[in-house]
């Protein structure tokens, strides 16, 4: 396959960015869509010019790494991580758009890897349940029962790619802070820091400069992983219930 | 023959801090006598941890909770992104909630068994006793694992045992393990326990008067070189395998800072003892950039077979089951598919040196779900295994509900590691190596779903109560000073380094040094070695080494976002480690475990320990780049469990 790219170069935080075209060739069906950036990257090197930098790792589709807007669309035309989509779902000839997560809470870092420290934010006000290592009963003393476990299992599924806040239109962290939120409130262990952990996370994602919600969808159309729409609608609730009930 | 070959061996290394009678009570025994820091000296303790896996996360997490205060790094821009995050199968535990004849000591003897007899039962055995405990901690962090209908944890079996002791969060048992010791992180992050430092490697250690330190790190955002002290160090930088360029690791796992304390005088031990996974995606052209792994657990249900004619390329339907070969269900009829993973590798190996492979190239096998939809039904198996089978589809555009999934064996783990002591500790004071990082836990093979009850052991149980007794004996003493020589000569080193990268301005990439590297390694110390090979791959590797520093080529600058400076850098580091690894297989010239040598195995082909003149960890002493190592022996000593052949038939 032969094709033209556009791609998003900015040299740092400060400085300006603007698309810039390449053509690459040679492309095979099977490679990822990160295999033909590395193509590209080859070539870049040898001759003299910086390669596109990109966040990628584990390259599997679970670490959460990488995030790119491609052809408009956070992680691209499928339903998947952008280092899980494969060429084939393109066709020779093809122009393509490669751009970073754009959201005001997401400076970029460079050309496409931007900054997403601030969801480690979110989760330090509240995503976990206070169990210093040592104190844990046995493992067997709460049987949790499966659908909960099964709704837990469903939102802790979320790899913190940010593909939610780049497919918003507000950039909004709704779907990202309710899987935790989720998760970890309808498990027994969860529950006594519930009303403290909604509260806490929802005021810091609004700290962040996240947007707001306005139930556009976007988010889960586009998350590998399937959180569904209605986690924010959960989270929702748990907050208003969270805000009549605390005691502070 | 290089010179490099020539190595001397050195006085025997012991491990003092291991206690002696019963093996049951040596980890009780240790605790009570490893010395105890006051809580409220503890935090005037600055420790280093390295890395934000399973092992660095939970180590980072509990020793804030005790009172340190915790310096923490991680080269990914959130400590969530781990490599472990990748694990799929499951962590064992010996709670034997099924009843079915499991206890600690089976854990125990089921792991030095699968071990080849190359691990120390000390270590194995306080693993085993600590793995119930794991679970407990991870319950509580809410660590969403399989229950079953009366709301009670599911299990599941996993190769190398006859029991069901694997928990399981479906087919994303490590992300899950990875969030909570993320959160339990998190939580001291935000209680300023823990100052972490993302996007941020270290390229080298600090030793000041015998003694570790700190570390020298690079900003991977600004370029910038830091220094980092501390009153003791903990890495848990993870494994090696990338040295292979193509395996299951993360694109960015790397070897520096296991390499660069080698080089500071932490001796590395068994260097060789490398897993190849029986279940891995095959590779599809010359553009692969990494493999995927398929979970270990799909051998529960799945059948592995291949044609019983060479160069049979019917499709799989076509093929009528009296032609079929399922061939370890032949073989090993009492474990079947459920062999250790070394042995099944090597099976695949042999049917496709045969000319039976399947897929292109002859290099696959299949593994078939046909018997197992038939049995449970595909609701079930999808409940099992959807997003195992979901990724497959994803990834070779075919669907295993109708055709059989394509497997080959892939790098996988790295048994081998730093040296360490009972407590972790390596032969540098104040330098610690847990999880896969260190060496000492799965003797010259890893059973599966061991690597997350390690990581997990290390991090949350052994390491905080182990550095307590370091730290007792080293109070706290003056800052060093960042102009102390030790220091300065560290950082000066790595800026060199560094700026040479640079300023070679060759014709070739990081990437084809690392791929040339690992095709080298692949090649003459992978699944099979022979003298031979090991001896051509050290003939190759200095050439290669001597050609990277003529001809790499490194575009930009070091004050800025580089990430092909951070691989080039790697790669240094890996032109070194490969040179070990065969230097280390080839003196150990006997088959155990992943180290399988062609001039060592029984008339049927199994591999033949040689019992009488390796059972020693081999640690190796740095001495200069190039230049003979000095070899260190650890003997074995087994009381519990007696070493004889492993057999699975």
């Amino acid at each position: 396959m032969k094709l033209t790219l556009r791609v998003w170069r900015q040299q740092n935080a400060e400085a300006p960015g603007a698309m810039a075209t390449y053509e690459v060739d040679g492309i095979s069906r099977d490679m990822s869509f990160l295999e033909m950036l590395d193509t590209l990257n080859e070539e870049l090197i040898l001759a003299g010019d910086e390669p596109v930098a990109f966040d990628h790792d584990c390259r599997e589709g679970i670490c959460g790494a990488c995030s790119l807007v491609i052809n408009g669309d956070a992680h691209g035309p499928e339903r998947t991580t952008t280092c899980q989509l494969h060429m084939r779902s393109f066709q020779d000839g093809d122009t393509i758009d490669v751009e970073p997560w754009r959201a005001s809470a997401f400076p970029v870092v460079k050309d496409l890897v931007v900054d997403r420290s601030a969801f480690d934010r979110i989760i330090q006000s509240g995503g976990y349940i206070s169990a210093p290592t040592g104190t844990a009963p046995d493992a067997h003393a709460t049987p949790v029962p499966k659908p909960d476990a099964d709704f837990a299992f469903e939102h802790a599924e979320c790899i913190g790619c940010g593909a939610c806040v780049a497919a918003c239109p507000n950039g909004s962290a709704m779907l990202f802070t309710s899987a935790k939120v989720n998760h970890l409130n309808v498990l027994p262990q969860g529950t006594p820091e519930r009303e403290t952990r909604v509260l806490d996370m929802v005021a810091t994602m609004d700290d962040e400069g996240f947007g707001g919600c306005t139930l556009t969808g976007e988010c889960a159309t586009a998350c590998p992983k399937g959180i569904p729409l209605p986690s924010i609608a959960a989270m929702n609730k748990e907050w208003l219930r969270a805000t009549r009930k605390v005691r502070r | 023959m290089s010179d490099y070959t020539q190595y001397t061996t050195g006085e025997p290394v012991t491990d003092t801090k291991a206690p002696h009678g019963p093996v049951a009570d040596r980890w009780d025994t240790r605790r009570f006598e490893a010395r105890l820091v006051n809580p409220a000296n503890r935090r005037k303790h600055t420790v280093i941890v390295v890395g934000t896996g399973l092992a660095g996360g939970s180590a980072g997490a509990t020793l804030a909770e005790q009172g340190y205060h915790v310096v923490q790094f991680c080269f990914q821009d959130s400590p969530r992104r781990a490599h472990s995050v990748a694990a799929q199968g499951g962590i064992n535990a010996a709670k034997n909630y099924r009843n079915d004849g499991d206890s600690v000591h089976r854990l125990f003897y089921d792991t030095v068994k699968g071990g080849d007899f190359r691990a120390r039962e000390s270590n194995v055995h306080r693993l085993a006793e600590i793995s119930v405990e794991i679970i407990d901690q991870c319950v509580a962090q809410g660590v969403p694992f399989a229950r079953e209908y009366g709301g009670l944890l599911d299990n599941r079996s996993f190769g190398g045992v006859q029991v069901s002791r694997t928990f399981y969060a479906r087919g994303q048992t490590g992300q899950q393990l990875l969030l909570g010791a993320y959160q339990a992180l998190s939580r001291q992050i935000a209680a300023g326990n823990v100052e972490l430092h993302a996007r941020t490697e270290m390229l080298d250690l600090v030793v000041v008067d015998g003694k570790a330190r700190g570390i020298v790190a690079r900003d991977l955002v600004t370029g910038k070189i830091e220094t980092h002290f501390a009153d003791a160090v903990v890495l848990a930088s993870g494994g090696y395998g990338n040295v292979f360029y193509l395996s299951t690791n993360a694109m960015n796992s790397n070897a520096t800072a296991i390499w660069r304390a080698h080089r500071r005088g932490a001796y590395f031990a068994n260097p060789c003892f490398t897993q190849i996974h029986p279940t891995c995606i095959p590779r599809t052209g010359e553009h692969q950039s990494k493999l995927t792994l398929m979970s270990e657990s799909l051998r529960n249900d799945g059948r592995i077979w291949v044609p019983k004619a060479k160069g049979d390329d019917r499709p799989a339907a076509e093929i009528p089951e009296d032609e079929r070969d399922y061939y370890l269900e032949r073989i090993y009829p009492s474990f079947g598919n459920l062999v250790p993973r070394d042995i099944a590798s090597r099976a695949a190996k042999n049917v496709c040196d045969e000319g039976r492979g399947v897929g292109p190239g002859g290099q696959g096998v299949y593994l078939d779900f046909a018997e197992a939809i038939g049995r449970m039904g595909r609701a079930k198996v999808e409940e099992k295994y959807g997003n195992l089978f979901d990724m497959y589809a994803q990834i070779t555009a075919e669907d295993p509900y109708e055709t059989p999934m394509r497997i080959y064996p892939a790098v996988h783990y790295t048994m081998g590691g730093l040296w360490v002591d009972y407590d972790l500790q390596t032969t540098v004071p104040g330098l610690f190596a847990i999880g896969e990082a260190n060496f000492s836990d799965h003797g010259a093979n890893r059973l599966g779903a061991s690597a997350l009850m390690q990581g997990l052991a290390d991090g949350y149980f052994v390491l905080p109560s182990t550095i307590n007794d370091y730290l007792a004996r080293n109070p706290h003493t003056d800052e060093i000073d960042a102009d102390h020589p030790a220091v300065a000569e560290a950082v000066a080193e790595t800026e060199d380094r560094l700026s040479l990268l640079l300023a070679v301005d060759g014709d070739r990439t990081p990437d084809s040094f690392h791929r040339e590297i690992g095709e080298l390694m692949w090649e003459y110390c992978g699944m099979a070695r022979t003298e031979k090979g090991l001896r051509t791959a050290l003939e190759r590797i200095p050439v290669i080494r001597e050609e990277f520093w003529r001809r790499i080529k490194v575009p930009g600058t070091g004050e800025q976002f580089n990430q092909s400076l951070e691989k080039a850098n790697r790669v240094v580091d890996y032109l070194e480690l490969a040179e070990l690894m065969c230097l280390d297989a080839l003196h150990r010239a006997e088959s155990c475990g992943g180290h399988f040598r062609e001039e060592s195995q029984t008339p049927d082909g199994e591999a033949a320990r040689r019992d009488e003149e390796f059972s020693y960890a081999a640690a190796w002493e740095f001495t200069a780049t190039g230049d003979a190592p000095v070899l260190h022996q650890e003997d074995l000593v087994f009381e519990y469990v007696h070493p004889t052949q492993r057999s699975y038939a």
